[in-house]
């Protein structure tokens, strides 16, 4: 071949930093390695989890003759689109009952997000988006790539490895009038530290008075306190006042089906006008994106959403893994005060849903994966799901020897 | 306990929040509707016993009825139950990979020896486009990209939301409804050095037109010439001829004179898994190396919009393309697809030509693929809608995938009323 390729200048792009501890960890060859890295659900014996529930879902979609392959509507599934508003939102939520919700399907939380900050880009006047510091790695780049400017607000407090809640009142009073702002609805990723139900209430006064306009980003959904409503309570309040707000959702984790990109982006308006002309302008976003969303996922997650049995019985599976990553938090926490490790270790036991902030430095994590074999992200995040009780031991002496041989 | 707060804050906050709310979303008006999808919405609403659509380009069969091929259901079953709901591993994502790229270069290319490509899966032939217009803006942030006139109404929408500005070059002949090729090498010769152009490798979208293999050498010794940068945009591969191989020809002969392309492919028609949304995109490269950053770069870029395709269609795609027994089963089923269009070609032609119809169809089987670009006029379509239920895009492209042996005679009879008077 004689010609030179017109990209011959490129180069390689740094590692996505979340997945690259998986390829990392995968390289690995001791038997003794453990990935705390991405945060998908593990089983007891360290094994991805298939849900019974969408086994059953998924082998009644294939055994169903009926069914064809055509392409979903640009907005994707409509039983989906309803139901998931109806699992966010509440079923009696009288935004939905007015008709006031556009829900539309995307592919899972980082497509419903991008659609969603597309739109924002487009449309709304305030190009700005705050987020907490920090933030799940991928956010910077979906607001930004879709035409954002990305602002942070303090969040997390290293001294109390708890939530700076007055340098977040700080930051979101002093944000101009109109801006966006990112909130994370339960199970804040990656520190797992949420705001009590007084001080949502506290944020929600302030966001309406200065009409910002909040945008949720709900992942986590029944895996904070096994509660599928308790879980949707931040989002719910917002919605109660009747103002407006934008709620990406992922079935990645709830449902366990990561790999199958199944999300919905909902955006409540103050009427069904709106709403639809909102949902009309989301469809010119797609449509040029990937014309139209997946079928098989959504369709798996449909009917499990509308048969009361179904239903039933993942609400069951859904408490049993956030039950036993409460059990984690629980062993660990044990585990290192009975090891005597210097530090107070209670916020393992105080943040909520899938991740750990452990506090650990880079320099402690680096060790902790050369001697120790084992991988977190470099911020000290950890995930509850990758743990097992047998490996709480192994995951205690590395923790230990990191705090007590490396600053 | 969530209802307490909600009477007592919506007392104090609703008015404020209304009057910010309703300047927020005042300005945005209703989007046109899309001119492809919106035909299937409105015959979807049409009750009419003799409906017929022929506007979305997805295959149907002699009843009228979506088919999902057998070499499909027979992989389906395979995965049922299977582990691998987990974010494509990067084993399952590889077989795709390189499985499309073997129907694209020839399974014994040394191009896929050598790894001189960057592939990556993409959603269906829409996000494999979209991906490399994002990449193109990128790394050419001044460049444009040609498109043929007319080209698939979604092109237009693609390369514009990527910041990517456009600019067309003749393709179609409104005369003959055959290639106008003459004016298509003056463009290619007066675009600047070094132009992106955008092609349809076989089955042309929406004309059905095809540039001869005679036609294609000489195209590809231009760009040769111009160092043109060629995308293809392969949507149909196997509907063109009814031969995988066959359809690919014109992307082999650009590389053969040494071309470096570009490729998407969509498996959504010719493996029938329009909503599973699979495909894939390929960028050729010097070596292994550079294949490797321009891999990195696209899965980042599609890291962004929605970190990866979703697994079901790779599954399928990949685990029929590698199985021999199943590819040929495929292969087998691609074939009869496309001998069915062609035949209800020669039959519609046919008929129009027994109606004695003043206007000359030959361009019914001459043009290939999926669609007739009937030369309808708006007004032939709005009739054709309004009198006969038959629904087709405004432009008069006809999905011949939804003409059956049952309603041909029909369709005939409808077209030669709306144009017997010329």
């Amino acid at each position: 071949m004689d010609s030179s390729s017109v990209f011959a200048n490129i180069v390689r792009a740094p590692e996505d930093a979340i997945l690259g501890v998986t390829v990392a960890y995968n390289k690995d060859s001791s038997p003794d390695k453990l990935n705390l890295g991405v945060g998908a659900y593990r089983t007891e014996e360290g094994k991805p989890l298939v849900l019974k529930v969408v086994r059953r879902a998924e082998q009644m979609l294939v055994n169903d003759n009926s069914r064809v392959k055509e392409y979903l509507p640009i907005v994707g599934l409509a039983d989906f689109n309803k139901l998931s508003a109806k699992l966010i939102f509440g079923a009696d939520s009288p935004a939905i009952q007015e008709n006031r919700v556009t829900t539309v399907q995307c592919l899972s939380g980082t497509g419903s997000l991008r659609v969603g900050a597309e739109f924002l880009a487009r449309h709304y006047h305030q190009l700005t988006i705050y987020i907490p510091n920090p933030t799940w790695g991928n956010h910077t780049k979906i607001f930004g790539l879709a035409g954002l400017s990305v602002k942070a607000f303090r969040y997390y407090d290293p001294a109390t490895r708890g939530l700076d809640f007055q340098g977040l009142l700080e930051d979101l009073g002093a944000a101009p009038s109109g801006s966006i702002v990112l909130l994370h609805a339960c199970a804040h990723n990656p520190t797992g530290v949420d705001p009590t139900i007084e001080q949502w209430e506290q944020i929600r006064q302030l966001m309406r008075s200065k009409g910002l306009l909040p945008f949720f980003d709900s992942a986590y959904q029944g895996f904070a306190s096994g509660n599928l409503d308790a879980d949707a309570g931040s989002v719910r309040m917002f919605v109660a006042d009747g103002g407006e707000c934008l709620a990406a959702q992922s079935y990645a984790k709830n449902m366990g089906l990561y790999g199958e990109r199944v999300g919905a982006l909902s955006i409540v308006c103050k009427t069904a006008d709106v709403a639809s002309r909102v949902e009309s302008q989301l469809k010119l976003v797609i449509r040029p994106m990937y014309s139209n969303p997946p079928i098989h996922g959504a369709s798996i997650v449909a009917t499990i959403l509308k048969d009361r049995d179904m239903y039933n019985e993942w609400t069951v599976e859904l408490k049993a893994m956030a039950v036993r990553i409460i059990s984690m938090r629980q062993q660990l926490f044990d585990s290192l005060s009975a090891r005597g490790t210097p530090g107070d270790w209670s916020h393992i036991i105080k943040q909520i849903g899938m991740f750990t902030f452990t506090g650990l430095n880079t320099k402690q994590v680096a060790f902790m994966t050369k001697e120790y074999h084992i991988y977190m992200t470099s911020d000290g995040r950890i995930s509850m799901a990758g743990l097992s009780s047998r490996t709480v031991p192994h995951l205690t002496e590395a923790i230990h020897a990191a705090v007590t041989r490396v600053d | 306990m969530w209802k307490c707060f909600s009477t007592r804050t919506s007392r104090c906050f609703s008015t404020s929040a209304s009057n910010k709310a309703l300047k927020w979303w005042d300005h945005v008006a209703p989007a046109p509707k899309d001119p492809i999808t919106s035909v299937t919405e409105a015959f979807l609403a049409d009750t009419s016993p003799t409906k017929i659509n022929l506007g979305v380009g997805a295959y149907r069969d002699d009843e009228g009825k979506p088919v999902v091929l057998q070499c499909v259901k027979e992989a389906e079953a395979k995965i049922a139950g299977c582990d691998f709901l987990e974010s494509v591993s990067s084993a399952v994502s590889s077989k795709l990979v390189e499985e499309s790229v073997k129907l694209v270069y020839g399974k014994n290319s040394d191009i896929i020896k050598e790894g001189r490509f960057a592939g990556v899966q993409a959603l269906s032939g829409t996000g494999a486009c979209r991906l490399f217009a994002e990449f193109q803006r990128r790394f050419y942030p001044e460049s444009q990209i040609y498109m043929t006139d007319p080209t698939w109404s979604n092109h237009h929408n693609i390369w514009r939301d990527a910041l990517v500005p456009e600019r067309t070059f003749h393709y179609y002949h409104p005369d003959s409804k055959g290639l106008d090729f003459s004016a298509l090498l003056d463009d290619v010769k007066n675009a600047p050095d070094g132009s992106f152009f955008l092609l349809h490798p076989c089955a042309h979208n929406p004309t059905g037109v095809d540039p001869t293999e005679e036609q294609w050498r000489e195209i590809s010794y231009l760009f040769k010439v111009k160092n043109h940068f060629p995308f293809f945009d392969m949507a149909y591969q196997g509907f063109a001829s009814g031969d995988l191989d066959r359809d690919a020809r014109s992307i082999q002969i650009f590389v053969e004179d040494g071309n470096v392309i570009g490729c998407a492919q969509s498996f959504a028609k010719n493996m029938g898994l329009y909503g599973h949304r699979v495909g894939c995109l390929n960028v050729l490269c010097n070596d292994a190396k550079q294949a490797v950053a321009i891999k990195s770069q696209l899965q980042q870029i599609a890291r962004a919009m929605y970190s990866s395709p979703p697994i079901h269609g790779i599954l399928l795609v990949s685990g029929i393309l590698s199985d021999p027994n199943m590819k040929a089963l495929w292969v087998k089923e691609v074939k009869a697809m496309a001998n069915r269009i062609q035949s209800l070609r020669t039959t519609l032609r046919k008929s129009l030509e027994q109606l004695s119809s003043p206007l000359n169809w030959e361009h019914i089987t001459n043009q290939v693929g999926m669609f007739c670009f009937s030369g309808l006029t708006p007004e032939q379509v709005d009739l054709l809608l309004r009198e006969f239920h038959i629904y087709m895009t405004l432009d008069g492209r006809m999905s011949m995938a939804g003409v059956t042996t049952g309603n041909v005679n029909y369709l005939a009879n409808a077209i030669h009323e709306v144009t017997k008077f010329g």
